[in-house]
């Protein structure tokens, strides 16, 4: 793989990463911070699956499903939980 | 040092530090689909990091809660799958291709779901600015 693109990559997503947190610390209410902790998870599964890109390994790949499983499942709970709330 | 030498000894280089399929094939002479495979999965991976940075800068500076879910449903999760493919053209192997797939679909099938309950619960706890509202279904 070229070191320019992987440097590229891991650049682009750590941003991604910082942006979302950023919005977590800053948002208002408490479903902002549910939407920041969406594009957190899905951040990282496309952070392990390029990973895994760039090694050609396939090791990790039932991490990926385990993430994108447990975050939905997370989200639904937290929602259930915030219905609740009036802000 | 004859030119068959130097690409000789530069296609030994590449192959020794385990360099991009794409180099490898150019040194000597001509494009493999390995290497085309290797190049559309790394411009894959770079859109999808290019399409993950838009949801980041959305998620930012767009002003209300519903906005905000526009940018995580649908740049990122396009992102997300974008490089899901770059994986499946770099790992290409047809026993790994179920598992992307159900990684794919599963996100595909839960941030609608997701999306449509903060939605409702944003609107329940007033998180939508009423002003900017041409009609309001749910009133």
């Amino acid at each position: 793989m070229n070191p320019v693109l992987v440097v590229a990559v891991t650049v682009l997503l750590s941003v991604t990463v910082l942006l979302a947190l950023a919005r977590m610390v800053l948002g208002p209410a408490l479903l902002d911070r549910l939407v920041a902790t969406e594009l957190l998870l899905a951040t990282m599964i496309s952070a392990v699956g390029a990973e895994a890109a760039v090694h050609r390994r396939a090791t990790t790949l039932p991490v990926l499903v385990v993430l994108a499983l447990l975050g939905f499942l997370g989200s639904v709970a937290l929602v259930r939980f915030a219905a609740g709330e009036e802000s | 040092m004859t030119g068959g030498a130097v690409v000789a000894a530069g296609a030994a280089g590449t192959l020794a530090v385990g360099g991009v399929a794409a180099a490898g094939a150019v040194a000597v002479g001509g494009l493999t689909g390995t290497g085309v495979a290797d190049l559309l999965a790394g411009g894959c991976l770079l859109a999808g990091a290019v399409l993950s940075l838009a949801a980041g800068i959305g998620v930012l500076r767009l002003p209300s809660t519903v906005d905000r879910i526009h940018a995580v449903t649908k740049p990122q999760v396009l992102g997300m799958l974008l490089i899901l493919l770059g994986l499946t053209l770099r790992l290409r192997n047809p026993a790994d291709l179920g598992m992307l797939l159900l990684v794919g679909l599963f996100q595909l099938a839960t941030a609608p779901v997701t999306a449509q309950m903060i939605g409702r619960a944003a609107y329940r706890s007033n998180g939508v600015d009423r002003e900017l509202l041409d009609t309001d279904e749910l009133a």
